[in-house]
């Protein structure tokens, strides 16, 4: 049930430990134009399986991760660090 | 049939063995006029409000599961028109109001309980606010009292008043609020849809929604295709996913929200009771169990099932407010997967598609709004035009700058 997240500066640690921002996508450019801003704060693509999500690791190294997880099944899939991390994929579709 | 005292005498006197199913369960039609995705509380009222009320009676309600299985049969009951926005407040007076008559309406026990909803505050700050929020409502012309503490506690004594963190300093009181049987709800109105014509289509899966020239020409399900007029969509937790049937984008994301209830008790808690220093809220069912649930679950999810740390959290509000509450034993627990959208209030509005639909966004407010959501949908699915107590609910609202945002959290659909 996503208890457990492993924070790849902490280990594995209860899902207590975090808060949630949601949907993990890609700020848009400042000069972007207002459709593309609108999209950014309130559409979401809300898919039921594969999900990626901002978790803030607010009780521990209080880092931003990317946690990838089915929202159906609560599977795991993956945490990296947002800052470090590479185009995530639903990053990649907030920026098309 | 009708009820009445008669009905149960005469049915009596035969043992009980000729009462006839309340709705029947017909297979599809071909085509019909308005066909409603989702038969739970909103999508049943709509039907029946369409039947009833704007003369629309080909009609089907499509639901995947069984009517009842979804979000009305899995809140915590609670009716209240206790808000403050002027988008909001006439809209939940009107579903208030729709209770109040609503068992005479619709001729069925739904037992409507109007015990009082109070909210409790905890600083001086939020007396404030909800001192606010009650003149908001009051100017608007519905009930609300400010009580004091002393007042709050000849009401409910066995809460924690002297809290060293959160003290109990009063409480915003709606004596018209209340509860009412959930499950009730969505078989009062299967039944009144039923009984005027519409058809209610249980086990049978909307997998497709099938447009020609721009316009919808009906869904394609689980029983074969099924043509149409007008296509409504209320699938609340599901929005998304049949939106996207029929290229919608919305502003939605599905969370699951928890309940739960405890074993049966003696009559202790009176009124429905909310703790303003965390978001726990517990009413007491005719039963004798108590009733109580708390926030969501923070991350998105389509399982009707929640976390246990969420169940941890709620439980510690629950005796931070109530200690006796820690003696009770929880028999059962369950989850809904909810439609939040991103200004915690919801949609009831026509679509970029002309005859194309939309009912969503109720985040975990839904069950209060059953009978006005299902009235101000009908009323547009009837007439093309918006009702005016939901005028403010419109689609475009995010892009346009409008969002109705009761609590000022902005657009985290968790936080509404």
């Amino acid at each position: 049930m996503a208890s457990l997240i492993t924070c790849p500066h902490c280990g594995t640690r209860p899902k207590e430990e975090f808060s949630i921002r949601g949907a993990a996508l890609r700020r848009p450019d400042p000069a972007a134009s207002d459709e593309v801003w609108q999209a950014y704060v309130y559409v979401r693509d809300n898919p039921k399986g594969r999900y990626q999500e901002y978790w803030h690791h607010a009780a521990g190294c209080r880092r931003w991760l990317v946690v990838e997880r089915d929202n159906f099944s609560h599977e795991v899939f993956g945490v990296v660090d947002a800052g470090g991390a590479a185009e995530t994929k639903s990053q990649a579709r907030a920026g098309e | 049939m009708r009820y009445s005292a008669y009905s149960i005498f005469k049915q009596a006197l035969s043992g009980n063995r000729l009462w006839k199913p309340a709705w029947r369960e017909p297979e599809p039609m071909p085509h019909y006029d308005v066909i409603i995705v989702g038969g739970g509380g909103h999508g049943l009222s709509t039907a029946y409000y369409l039947a009833k009320e704007f003369g629309i009676t080909n009609v089907a309600v499509i639901e995947k599961g069984y009517i009842g299985s979804g979000n009305v049969g899995r809140n915590t009951t609670i009716i209240r028109s206790n808000y403050m926005l002027e988008g909001n407040n006439p809209f939940y007076e009107l579903s208030l109001q729709l209770w109040e008559g609503l068992e005479q309406d619709f001729n069925y026990n739904a037992m409507v309980s109007q015990r009082g909803v109070l909210n409790l505050f905890h600083s001086d700050g939020q007396r404030d606010a909800y001192a606010r929020r009650g003149n908001g409502m009051r100017m608007h012309g519905v009930d609300a009292e400010l009580l004091d503490r002393e007042q709050v506690q000849r009401l409910a004594p066995y809460l924690n008043f002297d809290h060293a963190r959160f003290p109990i300093l009063g409480g915003l009181m709606q004596k018209r609020g209340g509860t009412v049987r959930h499950d009730a709800v969505a078989w009062g109105y299967a039944r009144g849809a039923d009984m005027r014509g519409v058809d209610i289509i249980q086990h049978c899966e909307v997998t497709g929604i099938r447009r020609e020239n721009g316009v919808v020409t009906g869904v394609e399900t689980t029983k074969g295709f099924i043509g149409c007029n007008k296509l409504a969509l209320a699938a609340a937790g599901n929005t998304t996913t049949v939106g996207r049937m029929a290229d919608l984008r919305l502003p939605i994301e599905t969370h699951v929200l928890q309940a739960f209830v405890s074993e049966g008790l003696k009559p202790v808690i009176d009124q429905v009771i909310t703790y303003g220093a965390g978001h726990f809220y517990i009413s007491q069912s005719d039963k004798g169990g108590l009733v109580f649930g708390a926030d969501i679950d923070y991350y998105s999810s389509y399982a009707q099932r929640g976390n246990l740390a969420t169940v941890e959290h709620t439980m510690q509000e629950g005796v931070s407010l109530i200690p006796g509450l820690s003696r009770a034993k929880v028999l059962r627990a369950w989850g809904g997967v909810m439609d939040m959208s991103m200004d915690g209030s919801p949609i009831i509005d026509r679509t970029s598609i002309d005859n194309l639909y939309l009912n969503c966004g109720w985040c975990y407010g839904g069950f209060k709004a059953t009978p006005a959501s299902g009235f101000c949908f009908a009323h547009l699915i009837a007439k093309n035009e918006t009702h005016h107590v939901s005028r403010f609910m419109r689609l475009d609202r995010f892009e346009r700058g409008y969002v109705l945002d009761e609590t000022g959290k902005g657009a985290q659909p968790n936080l509404h």
